[in-house]
């Protein structure tokens, strides 16, 4: 052997970016002791379950780190504290979520069948077995609710963003203000409002127009936000050299600016319309429900998925919740189709 | 005439085309449509529930009874929200306690110690989760969570059972006012997570570098410049949470014994809640009732309007960079 190749094999690259093996070794024996006394906590204590090991194994990691943590400086430990914690808090928060999501799936499969999504409740009872009925009344029911909403809710939500972002004008601040204290306006009583007005009224009986509006009152300020920071985003340039070009303010809004940030207003209409999806208060109050199929707007309730779930769990019996466990899932599907519709029309950038 | 050009400066004159007013003016009332709605939802209510205020005046808000008489002029009726209005205050205020330490936690997390891409898969579900729809987290609150937390009320009871807080009348665990806030806690993480998370990014980075610099260690860094940054970030989150806590209805309904009597043992099946009272109600309301709902939804509305005007205020206050 040669010196060279010696000293050859001995070069490496450094990585100051790979963690120390002191870090490692350090999380990993946090990680193993605490585990260790999670199991010695469920063991010896009240704690039971999947759960109270959890909870035992974040109190050992707290105490474990900071034992570890001393033996290089009080700081340390401080650090390795916090870290745990944090980390443990954003862990905690994943349980509830996917518990969540996994019963909805586990339990709302049961009663999918193929004739679920063809199907309404008009011959069957909420207590009959799963090869009978089905959502298809609901799921349609849900989207002209939502598409009509969509209709009143992105222009308005559009115009007061254009009025903020393009217009400036003399109430822009107020503007602003009211629309994000309108996000809070509690969803019932928006129903309330609908249902003095338009419910007793106007038609005189609850239908699938009220329950529209309802919907759309909910929408309007995420929709009109979203769309407030997508404008936000266009460039001045853009504007100012559609204006040294000689256009008006109409033709560059609407021509330049709006355009511009197209996806964008698609992701605010989509995020709007993922908001109200799931709306089940404000539509008891307007659109109520119906078993059967129906596109009449003005004259008969309509049923949503919303409220089929909250109907058949109002019902109570063992299968008219497993009904509403169905309800959910096509609900939860139907919101996460939407999202990642979302996502991906914001993904592809702004447009041309 | 001297030999020194006068310098003018040429004022700028906007002079608008008939087409720019009109789409001024359309954009206009585009903009002020929240206004109009949120005058009109006011209006109505008020309008409807006038009879009501009238009858009870300000007792409407200190009686707990709800009792809408034997006929629909509402003959012998004894009205109030008191009871309501305190139990959705005590759900919102538990829901709030549980969710903002997580919400800091996540935050910080998310903004300080998580790689890239587990941020980017976090954030991510931290949007979805914020679409899931109240009944479904009502219907996942009754059947899953409500028998996990009575073991948990339980447990507090024996333990703390001496506290009022924690006491209970009789061993009835289910449908408390605990339940429904802790559901709610779930339902407004999202919510107060992103306000405090969008704060905390703004927390001066040559600052935290400083802490750094100086030999501080990344959770020193946290605690002298992120947490003081975000304070008043955090209480506008928390806020927004409040309000949304305070409005929620399907959840509430759904694991919520509402009881006509205010009561603050929280572990016992016996609460209150505005919107899940009009929910509850509306259903078989007499003419007179129906009123009496309309108020209380008048009262519901002003409240959250009131709750969420101050936490927007400060949000946007802190959003500009004043700690």
């Amino acid at each position: 052997m040669s010196a060279i190749d010696t000293i050859a094999v001995h070069v490496e690259p450094r990585r100051p970016w790979r963690h120390p093996l002191q870090n490692v070794t350090t999380v990993v024996a946090i990680g193993v002791l605490s585990a260790l006394g999670g199991f010695g906590v469920v063991a010896l204590t009240g704690l039971a379950g999947n759960l109270g090991w959890f909870v035992a194994f974040v109190g050992c990691a707290v105490i474990v780190s900071w034992i570890a943590g001393r033996f290089r400086s009080k700081v340390a430990a401080a650090d390795l504290v916090a870290t745990v914690v944090i980390g443990a808090a954003a862990a905690t928060v994943l349980i509830p979520w996917s518990s969540l999501i996994y019963t909805v799936v586990s339990k709302g499969s049961e009663v999918i069948y193929t004739g679920w999504f063809t199907h309404d409740m008009s011959v069957t009872a909420a207590d009959d077995a799963f090869n009978v009925g089905g959502v298809s009344h609901a799921i349609v029911g849900t989207l002209i609710i939502i598409s009509i909403a969509t209709l009143i809710s992105v222009p308005i939500g559009i115009a007061s963003a254009v009025y903020i972002v393009e217009i400036r004008g003399r109430f822009s601040k107020m503007v602003r203000f009211l629309t994000q204290a309108m996000s809070g306006v509690p969803s019932i009583v928006a129903g309330l409002f609908i249902y003095s007005t338009l419910v007793i009224l106007v038609f005189e009986k609850f239908n699938a127009l009220a329950g529209a509006f309802a919907l759309s009152i909910l929408m309007l300020p995420t929709v009109a936000r979203t769309s407030e920071e997508v404008l936000k985003l266009v460039p001045e340039d853009l504007r100012s050299a559609s204006y040294a070009l000689g256009a008006s303010q109409v033709s560059t809004t609407l021509r330049v600016t709006l355009p511009t940030v197209r996806s964008g207003l698609v992701t605010a209409a989509v995020l709007g319309v993922a908001r109200i999806a799931g709306e089940t208060a404000p539509l008891l109050l307007t659109s109520l429900y119906l078993v059967s199929f129906s596109t009449d707007l003005t004259g008969k309730p309509m049923a949503t998925l919303p409220t089929y779930t909250f109907g058949n769990l109002q019902i109570g019996t063992e299968n008219a919740v497993a009904r509403a466990w169905g309800g959910s899932l096509t609900l939860l599907v139907l919101i996460f189709i939407l999202f990642l519709l979302a996502r991906l029309l914001a993904g592809r950038g702004s447009g041309k | 005439m001297s030999d020194t050009p006068q310098v003018q400066v040429k004022a700028i004159t906007v002079v608008r085309s008939g087409g720019d007013k009109v789409f001024r003016g359309i954009m206009t009332a585009g903009g002020l449509t929240s206004l109009v709605v949120l005058s009109l939802i006011a209006a109505f209510l008020l309008y409807r529930g006038f009879e009501i205020f009238r009858d009870f005046g300000f007792s409407f808000l200190t009686t707990s009874e709800w009792n809408s008489g034997i006929d629909d002029i509402g003959t012998d009726a004894r009205m109030g929200v008191a009871a309501m209005l305190i139990g959705s205050i005590v759900i919102a205020l538990i829901a709030i306690v549980i969710a903002v330490p997580f919400a800091i936690g996540v935050s910080l997390f998310l903004e300080y110690y998580a790689p890239k891409r587990l941020r980017n898969l976090l954030t991510a579900i931290l949007d979805l989760i914020a679409a899931v729809p109240s009944v479904i987290y009502g219907i996942w609150g009754y059947v899953v969570l409500m028998p996990l937390v009575v073991q948990w009320a339980k447990t507090l009871n024996d333990y703390v059972g001496w506290f009022p807080l924690f006491s209970v009348p009789a061993p009835i665990f289910e449908r408390s006012p605990f339940v429904a806030g802790i559901l709610l806690s779930i339902m407004i993480l999202p919510i107060t997570t992103s306000v405090t998370r969008e704060v905390y990014s703004r927390a001066p980075k040559d600052q935290i570098d400083a802490a750094y610099a100086l030999g501080g260690s990344r959770w020193g860094g946290i605690r002298t410049v992120v947490l003081p940054f975000g304070r008043s970030g955090l209480v506008g989150g928390a806020m927004l949470g409040l309000g949304r806590a305070l409005g929620e209805t399907i959840a509430v309904f759904l694991v919520l014994n509402l009881v006509f009597k205010v009561n603050l043992n929280i572990l016992s099946s016996a609460g209150g809640n505005v919107a899940s009272l009009i929910a509850t109600r509306f259903g078989e309301a007499s003419r007179y009732e129906l009123k009496g709902l309309m108020a209380a939804g008048l009262v519901l509305f002003i409240l959250t309007l009131i709750v969420n005007a101050i936490a927007t205020a400060i949000v946007n206050r802190s959003a500009r960079g004043a700690t």
